[in-house]
């Protein structure tokens, strides 16, 4: 393949020319703009910040030493774990299943369609996707959805006894009443502070319970009228009932009866609670469940990972795809004939016959996942930049901006290059085991 | 057996397009929120989650659209991001032709190791050159413009562009170009009657990654760019610092941003395809 050396003809010499003329302009640019920082780099990363101190391999050691750089260092391992896999894993899943239904083409196109979108734009997406509000995020709406569906959300957050209310605060956000209630004598159980647009949807106006003789009944209500007027522990008429409140009657600490208020907000229960002292448990006032910190430090990482493999996903989906078109059919059915159930097809044919795509797109998403910086900057909040730091994200944050260091930016970068050198080299290898064929 | 067997492949069924329906719903939910949102006024986005205007299709509105569209600093970005990503793309495409070219088919001292070194800075992450380049494009006044941040996004497309174009073009059967080469044709007529042709589909796919590559990018736009007036990349991440407060101002921004990726998306899908297969070492 290589020239040969002939004699220096007018004509080789024209031909090397020519060669010259086509390929100058990429190899000046190449050369100015890829070639020299390389080398300009593990110069200036000897350097301190100023440039002007020779300092060895200090900075490389302060990589070590930062406490913000080796959280970059962790979270960049994290990445390269998580991140790679989890997208190759769906692509796989999906570019097998996609073959079985008849929308696959559509559903293929769903996915891959990220691929061609920012990672600025995606990160928009996500952050409001992950936004913390349960009326924003829908992440955070369909996670609050799925707890209250299966956990009681309590009807009254913050209601609280108001000023010389017979209730008094009690262990864990309970309340109860100061005296023991009896038969037959209604009892008041007022609280405030519940803001009206929070009360339950339908809340009616609270009725005072009757007396009954041998039953201890009783009003849960909102001790307060709106534009003033009411009197404090009665129950005024435009006062709101606490329908579903649940009331306990207590005695030496045991629950002897139960009750729940009903519309009005009156309750009545057996002759079991003469005697005993009435408690709101806590569980009436519980905050309202405002679902995951996604963006919050301990999960941020892992969120930022969800929309890259949402971005990701695709592009293995597609590759694996192709890879999937040329495993040989009759081979899947003879396994099919021959007994083997659709997993073991899957796991002992399908998958070591796509090892190669697998391994190409493996590395490709790895080499990809070092180098990520977009999602990070854009969707962890200012707050939590510090916890979600990447490699590339702390060399930013190093190399400009106030308080550059551009000799310990230099070191991350050539850290950075070392890390993908190795499939730098199996490139060329490859590469030159071709051009040897 | 046999009966136990469709059952099972029909609950099987059943359950695979549960799977595959679910897993659609995640591919679809976000960008539709950000898509609904964006029609959605200030006080709308205040008041709930997007999700309520699936019923009520009467709350959206194109006034975020219209605000936007009349606000120089959104405009001009865009026409920022246009003014770099065509350049680039075009740069690319030609100097990686002609050096394609020469790899595949010209004859010259070091050709082979040469190639080698390009195949080498396949995966040279951009990041390694921002240092540098700065002080560099610092020294010759090419710091914050426009033709900086092209001639390094040209640079950095390159290795992709030679490597793919070289490939490409060392499949031409030679007698095609001998047979041109005895007309008397020279080496720049040939390559632009003969190999450019031939060459089309791997170029076109080559210009569609790389002109998407540029358009979405952002690093290289914040190292390099002029900060009055920056790509819309740049413009919208500014604007993230206030996230909750400008959902209106920047769901638009994002969907502005993508309706050119988008619709080349759409168009060239076979092409973009081809040339993520191509770059999947990239």
């Amino acid at each position: 393949m290589a020239a040969t050396a002939s004699p220096k003809s007018a004509e080789v010499r024209r031909r090397r020319l020519v060669a010259a003329a086509f390929l100058l302009p990429a190899l000046v640019l190449l050369g100015a703009l890829v070639v020299q920082p390389i080398g300009y780099s593990v110069y200036r990363s000897l350097f301190d910040r100023s440039g002007g101190t020779f300092v060895g391999a200090d900075n490389y050691l302060e990589i070590l030493r930062d406490d913000s750089i080796r959280t970059a260092l962790r979270n960049t391992a994290l990445w390269v774990v998580l991140a790679p896999t989890t997208a190759t894993a769906l692509g796989l899943i999906f570019a097998v299943l996609t073959e079985r239904v008849r929308w696959g083409t559509a559903f293929k196109l769903l996915v891959f369609m990220p691929m061609a979108i920012s990672m600025l734009a995606a990160g928009i997406i996500f952050r409001l996707v992950y936004d913390h509000d349960p009326h924003r995020g829908v992440a955070n709406a369909v996670w609050v959805g799925v707890h209250d569906t299966f956990a009681e959300s309590s009807a009254f957050p913050k209601a609280r006894p108001g000023r010389d209310s017979p209730l008094v605060p009690a262990d864990g956000g309970a309340f109860v009443t100061r005296d023991p209630v009896r038969a037959g004598v209604p009892v008041l159980l007022p609280l405030v502070g519940v803001a009206a647009e929070a009360l339950p949807e339908g809340t009616r106006p609270a009725k005072a319970a009757g007396a009954e003789p041998g039953r201890v009944t009783g009003t849960a209500w909102q001790d307060f009228t709106r534009g003033g007027g009411g009197r404090t522990n009665t129950v005024d008429p435009a006062e709101s009932a606490y329908a579903g409140m649940r009331i306990e009657a207590v005695k030496d600490g045991r629950v002897v009866d139960a009750a729940t208020a009903r519309a009005d907000g009156t309750f009545t229960l057996s002759a079991k609670a003469d005697g005993a002292l009435l408690r709101l448990p806590a569980s009436n006032f519980r905050e309202a469940y405002s679902g995951v910190e996604w963006l919050g430090p301990a999960l941020v990482t892992p969120a930022i990972i969800g929309a890259y493999v949402w971005m990701w996903a695709g592009f293995a989906m597609v590759l694996i795809g192709a890879g999937l078109a040329a495993v040989p059919r009759e081979l899947l059915e003879a396994a099919r004939v021959d007994g083997a159930s659709e997993w073991q097809v899957f796991r002992r044919i399908t998958v070591p016959l796509l090892a190669p795509v697998l391994a190409v797109v493996l590395v490709t998403l790895v080499i990809n996942v070092m180098k990520i910086f977009d999602l990070v900057f854009v969707i962890a909040p200012g707050a939590v930049q510090d916890d979600a730091n990447v490699l590339a994200f702390q060399l930013y944050r190093t190399s400009f901006g106030t308080n550059a260091d551009p000799g310990l930016g230099s070191a991350i970068a050539v850290l950075l290059l070392a890390l993908v050198a190795p499939v730098m080299f199996y490139n060329i290898r490859r590469m030159r085991r071709e051009a040897r064929r | 057996m046999n009966t136990v067997r469709g059952w099972a492949a029909r609950a099987g069924g059943g359950v695979l397009r549960i799977f595959l329906v679910l897993a659609a719903l995640f591919w679809l939910l976000p960008t539709l929120g950000l898509l609904i949102s964006s029609f959605l006024s200030p006080t709308e986005l205040n008041e709930g989650g997007w999700w309520r205007a699936l019923t009520a299709p009467s709350k959206l509105t194109a006034e975020n659209y219209e605000r936007l569209l009349a606000n120089d600093t959104i405009t001009g970005s865009l026409l920022s991001t246009v003014a770099i990503a065509v350049p680039a793309t075009l740069l690319v495409l030609v100097l990686g032709s002609l050096a394609g070219y020469a790899f595949a088919w010209l004859e010259f001292p070091g050709r082979d190791w040469l190639f080698l070194i390009v195949v080498g800075l396949l995966v040279v992450p951009v990041q390694v050159a921002l240092i540098p380049v700065s002080e560099l494009f610092g020294t010759i006044g090419l710091f914050e413009t426009t033709a900086g941040v092209v001639l390094f996004h040209t640079a950095f497309g390159l290795p992709f562009a030679v490597f793919l174009l070289r490939n490409f073009f060392a499949q031409i059967p030679r007698e095609l170009l001998e047979a041109a080469r005895l007309d008397g044709a020279g080496e720049l007529r040939l390559f632009a009657r003969v190999v450019l042709p031939l060459g089309g589909p791997a170029i076109a796919s080559l210009g569609i990654f790389q002109f998407l590559w540029v358009w979405n990018d952002m690093l290289v736009a914040l190292v390099f760019a002029d900060s009055a007036n920056p790509p819309i990349t740049v413009a919208l991440q500014q604007q993230v610092r206030q996230f909750g407060n400008n959902i209106d101002v920047l769901a638009p921004g994002a969907f502005l941003s993508m309706v050119v990726p988008l619709v080349v998306f759409f168009a060239f899908q076979r092409q973009f395809v081809s040339g993520v297969m191509a770059g999947a070492i990239k």
